[in-house]
């Protein structure tokens, strides 16, 4: 193992070639990432072996994913913002065909007006496609919730595709200290990928056939059923990998901070995390019983074990780095729908939208306004 | 040792992006946490840029932007007429700024100290370039005694480990500078 200081993109693109796909589509220009450059240095300087497929877009590159999944090797891609937005029909169909490929999403704005800072509207708007979606905090994060996510996906109850969503700019292009793991262990860990259907001469199948209505509801309940066992599966894999490699976070699903006795906490998702732990260490000294929730898997959504860390809560502030217009925060709709019923004052702050800060006084505000009983509201 | 947090003022294309990265480099080498992160602007040649470093003996969680500097570094002195560069910089915090004048002469909203170091006239003598962004960080290490130059050093060895010339020449400048700062 080694530790060194590394741009969370660069450290991406180590903890991606440490998992060994085979192949890479990609679309190079922007809003692309530096993690695929990398990764084109490391197949030219022969670090890596693997087919990087230089596709002419995002739509093309989620194309070419499916053929490499379909032919039964582990794949990889990158993208970020309007990128994942091209990439929107094709996300249902490597779901559909339950292909366990894993994608980084640096999270950015949607245009327009145009924007290329952080916010969650590219991955959260694109949750319903049937990926596992996971929200990462740090750059270590990343590159642990890279090699879990790949062995979680790809089991032979799950076989859903997966995305590593990480904040743009906020996380991306920050350099810090990061524990880059051994081959060997990753390898040991993570084993080379054994496809349960492929496209093969020797057993001919077909890959994508219509589902008439006599069909398609099963296939999609299946896909939900999947969803299902993946919920348990990134706990085991978490606590796995925590075994081996020393490193947690929460139970895998959920990590709770300051929760023990607190009465309030926030929720929320990626690096705002990290400035609520600040925000939270601020107001205990304050004396105030308040505790964090970060939440790091948007899809499948743990509702049991957030019901279960919110038990002893009066009140909840949902911080939502999106907003679905005409109507709320997803991440409070989901909250709310979660703890239907628990007698929990829940309140939605719409935070950081564009690359807004979000700073430790806009976290406090959001906390102090659910103690005291206020209504939630934008944080701008 | 509490966070300290620094913001650097330069150009685009004038590195202080690369400033920041070799600061958290030193920063680990000497077994410190540290965070680098560029202001994410839309970077243009010779336009006001800013990036930012925070250095700390626990891990950091902090992500917001810095509003409240330890420590400015300017890289350029004539942004002072296109940025308030002491904006929200510590009463306790230092300004450090790439000039050949004297402190006094710089008057600044700020009750943060202010040190001036002609780094410029030492990159041109040792570079030949004047590539400020490196060798400032030798000036940095003397005045704020946050960082070794034994750590910017190896910072810079392994930063410019593609480039080792112009490497062993900003280790040279920053050595230089960081003497001087020291007023020996």
């Amino acid at each position: 193992m080694t530790e060194m200081v590394v741009e969370a993109s660069m450290a991406l693109a180590l903890g991606a070639k440490l998992c060994r796909p085979k192949v890479i589509p990609m679309y190079p220009i922007t809003p692309q990432t530096h993690i695929v450059e990398r990764l084109a240095d490391f197949i030219n300087n022969g670090e890596m072996e693997a087919e990087m497929i230089h596709v002419e877009s995002e739509h093309s590159a989620l194309a070419a994913f499916i053929g490499s999944e379909a032919a039964g090797v582990r794949t990889y891609t990158a993208t970020s913002s309007q990128g994942l937005a091209l990439m929107y029909e094709i996300l249902p169909i490597v779901s559909g065909n339950r292909m366990p490929g894993v994608m980084s999403v640096a999270n950015r704005a949607l245009s327009a007006p145009i924007n290329i800072w952080n916010d969650h509207s590219d991955a959260v708007s694109a949750r319903d496609q049937g990926w596992i979606q996971l929200f990462v905090e740090s750059t270590q994060e990343a590159i642990d919730t890279t090699i879990q996510l790949y062995k979680i996906c790809e089991n032979h109850e799950v076989l859903l595709p997966g995305m590593v969503c990480i904040d743009g700019f906020t996380l991306s292009h920050v350099c810090e200290r990061a524990i880059v793991p051994e081959q060997e262990a990753v390898d040991e860990f993570l084993p080379e990928y054994k496809p349960k259907i492929m496209l093969d001469p020797e057993k001919p199948v077909s890959i994508g056939p219509i589902a008439f209505p006599d069909s398609f509801m099963e296939f999609k309940k299946q896909q939900q059923e999947a969803m299902e066992k993946a919920l348990p599966l990134i706990g085991k894999v978490h606590d796995e990998f925590a075994k081996k490699f020393g490193r947690s976070y929460g139970n895998g699903l959920l990590e709770q901070y300051r929760m023990d006795d607190a009465e309030y906490a926030l929720i929320g998702m990626g690096t705002l995390t990290g400035t609520a732990r600040v925000a939270v260490d601020e107001m205990r000294k304050e004396g105030k019983k308040v505790g964090l929730i970060k939440l790091k898997s948007l899809r499948p959504f743990p509702k049991e074990e957030l019901i279960k860390a919110t038990e002893k809560l009066q009140g909840l502030a949902v911080i939502d780095r999106h907003f679905s217009l005409g109507f709320e925060g997803p991440l409070y709709t989901d909250t709310r729908s979660a703890l239907y019923g628990k007698g929990i004052r829940i309140k939605n702050f719409i935070a950081g939208l564009g690359g807004r800060d979000i700073d430790i006084k806009r976290l406090k505000k959001a906390l102090n306004d659910t103690i005291n009983g206020k209504e939630g509201g934008w944080l701008l | 040792m509490a966070l300290k947090e620094i913001r650097i003022h330069g150009r685009g294309g004038q590195g202080a992006v690369t400033s920041s990265q070799v600061l958290a480099v030193a920063a680990f080498k000497d077994g410190k946490y540290c965070q680098a992160f560029p202001n994410f602007g839309v970077e243009r040649r010779g336009a006001p840029v800013q990036a930012f470093a925070r250095i700390s003996e626990e891990p950091i969680n902090v992500r917001q932007h810095v509003y409240e500097p330890d420590y400015v570094i300017v890289l350029d002195p004539t942004l002072l007429e296109a940025v308030n560069v002491a904006a929200g910089a510590k009463d306790s915090g230092i300004i450090i700024i790439n000039s050949d004048r004297k402190a006094e002469e710089f008057n600044l909203d700020t009750k943060a100290k202010i040190k001036t170091i002609d780094v410029t006239k030492t990159a041109l003598e040792i570079i030949g370039k004047p590539f400020v962004n490196v060798a400032i960080l030798g000036a940095f290490a003397a005045i704020s005694g946050e960082i070794t130059m034994d750590a910017i050093n190896a910072a810079i060895d392994q930063e410019f480990a593609h480039k080792a010339k112009v490497g062993e020449l900003n280790k040279k400048a920053a050595e230089k500078l960081f003497k001087e700062a020291k007023g020996e």
